[in-house]
């Protein structure tokens, strides 16, 4: 069974000027443990296509299982972890509370609430801000604590939408660290929406590469850079390589038919 | 702790006594007959002698008031509560706050004490609910629509039900915009409680003590009550200030 099976998903608005296609016949299977982005330009679709998996959309036609439920059995069933753009931390309660509040949603007794959110709080090393409050956080700590959040229930599958693309360029190379440790440890499926290429190839084992109006799947570019992602990876050709086959994929044809050194200046130029 | 205390609260503090110099000063000096403008001594000697019955009259319009206030805000959060979530109340309800938001106290209580007798405290209750409902509805719906989409999908997520999103997301969020209405309503409270009892019913509060002591050209006495009320409209300003800190500090 896979983490997720998206078949013939089509997805249309209807808005003023008339129906408009956010998604056409998307077919995309993802196995346990795998890391998928989803990369393309605004209004491709990528976003949308998030959400269905979330259950925070129906599509229009098309079916979307999560290990083998339908979407929504497994929002209820809280199978799958999310992080949004913004925190969307509750300013009104401390990091803990916050990490917490799935928990407590559920039901979980207060001890085990608390063992868990010390073991998060640690994993994404925030342990001295553990009483502190959104708003004295930075931009990158307040996604920290996002991605604790959606830790919190152990999900096998974790959905992120564009999680980073709010920090500075230090802070989102940070965290990509980060989160290549924290899904080593945990394990677990992720589908990430970004349209930064180096993020996309430095994190995934799968670079989906999406088209917009209607938004397609264009080409999957498999990402063979191992396990092992330090900082080092990123100044290496196998990474240079990957963020070239992204961008040609992103931009229809090959750009060049080009030497790694030549797409290796390119890679180096994006974003 | 000193330091704040020189700083916030002295120069009001400093200011208020200047100016009640000046009053009297003013008074002394340009003899202005009492049933215009009577000196501040001569309404300290006043207060000095009514206390007790001050006291008294105080209590009881502040119980009105307080008692209205309660159950006026409780209603309207109530009321704000449903009509955040059902359309249909929404749209049932908000002529009617229109309605009641220009309903004049003047009007209204005769017909209370009509209604309820002149020896209810009631009449004056109701008042004070109906003026508190408006602004404590109006800011509190208003805080209630202000959810973030992140946090609304968020709960989604967590397939939370719609009464743990109002607890944990809805009404934390319009706390702020509740006590907005609250301040507004505290004062109000007091005024309209002081007002009520200019047209009959019970004679046991601030404002049936302010008309007799005017009718009978007592200004110094009337003066002494009118500061009795301006005293109980900062006491209920001000307790509802600190409830707000103290809610926005663990909320």
């Amino acid at each position: 069974m896979s983490a997720v099976e998206v078949s013939g998903v089509t997805k249309t608005f209807a808005t003023r000027s008339g129906l408009v296609t956010a998604l056409d016949d998307i077919s995309l299977t993802i196995e346990k443990g795998e890391f998928v982005s989803l990369i393309g330009p605004s209004g491709c679709g990528k976003s949308t296509l998030l959400r269905l998996v979330a259950d925070l959309d129906t599509p229009t036609s098309g079916s979307i299982e999560v290990f083998g439920k339908t979407a929504r059995q497994a929002r209820l069933d809280q199978s799958y972890g999310i992080v949004f753009q913004s925190a969307g931390l509750l300013p009104w309660r401390s990091v803990t509370a916050n990490i917490e509040l799935p928990l407590a949603l559920h039901g979980v007794a207060k001890p085990a609430r608390r063992a868990r959110v010390t073991e998060l709080i640690e994993l994404v090393g925030l342990t001295e801000f553990a009483n502190s409050y959104p708003e004295q956080l930075s931009g990158g700590m307040q996604q920290r604590v996002a991605i604790a959040r959606a830790l919190a229930e152990r999900p096998e599958l974790i959905l992120m939408d564009e999680p980073f693309g709010a920090l500075d360029e230090m802070t989102r190379e940070r965290m990509q660290q980060e989160l290549v440790r924290i899904c080593a440890e945990t394990g677990a499926a992720v589908i990430f929406v970004t349209h930064s290429i180096p993020e996309a190839v430095f994190l995934s084992d799968r670079v989906v590469v999406m088209s917009p109006r209607p938004g397609r799947i264009r080409d999957v570019v498999s990402i063979t850079l191992g396990d092992a992602r330090g900082e080092a990876l990123r100044e290496e050709a196998t990474f240079f390589a990957g963020v070239t086959a992204v961008r040609e994929a992103l931009h229809g044809a090959p750009v060049s038919t080009g030497s790694t050194s030549k797409g290796a200046a390119r890679g180096v130029d994006s974003r | 702790m000193t330091n704040t205390f020189v700083r916030r609260v002295l120069p009001p503090v400093a200011l208020g006594i200047v100016a009640l110099f000046a009053w009297e000063l003013l008074v002394n000096l340009a003899k202005i007959q009492p049933y215009l403008l009577p000196a501040p001594t001569a309404i300290l000697k006043q207060l000095q002698i009514v206390l007790p019955a001050l006291w008294s009259a105080t209590l009881a319009t502040g119980a009105n008031a307080l008692v209205g206030l309660v159950a006026g805000a409780i209603v309207a959060i109530v009321f704000a509560l449903l009509a955040s979530r059902i359309r249909v109340i929404d749209e049932l309800i908000a002529p009617i706050v229109a309605a009641i938001a220009v309903v004049p106290i003047v009007a209204l209580a005769p017909v209370l004490t009509n209604m309820f007798g002149a020896t209810s405290e009631s009449p004056r209750r109701v008042i004070v609910a109906i003026v508190v409902f408006v602004p404590v509805f109006i800011n509190t719906l208003r805080g209630l629509r202000q959810v973030q989409p992140v946090h609304r999908d968020l709960m989604r997520a967590y397939a939370a039900s719609n009464w743990q999103l109002t607890r944990t997301v809805t009404l934390p969020g319009s706390l702020p915009y509740i006590f907005t209405g609250l301040n507004i309503a505290s004062s109000l409270a007091v005024i309209s409680a002081v007002v009520a009892e200019y047209f009959g019913g019970l004679q046991n509060g601030l404002g049936s003590r302010i008309t007799s002591a005017a009718s009978n050209s007592a200004y110094p006495r009337a003066w002494a009550y009118v500061f009795g009320a301006i005293v109980l409209g900062l006491v209920f300003f001000a307790v509802t200030l600190a409830i707000e800190r103290l809610a926005s500090r663990r909320r």
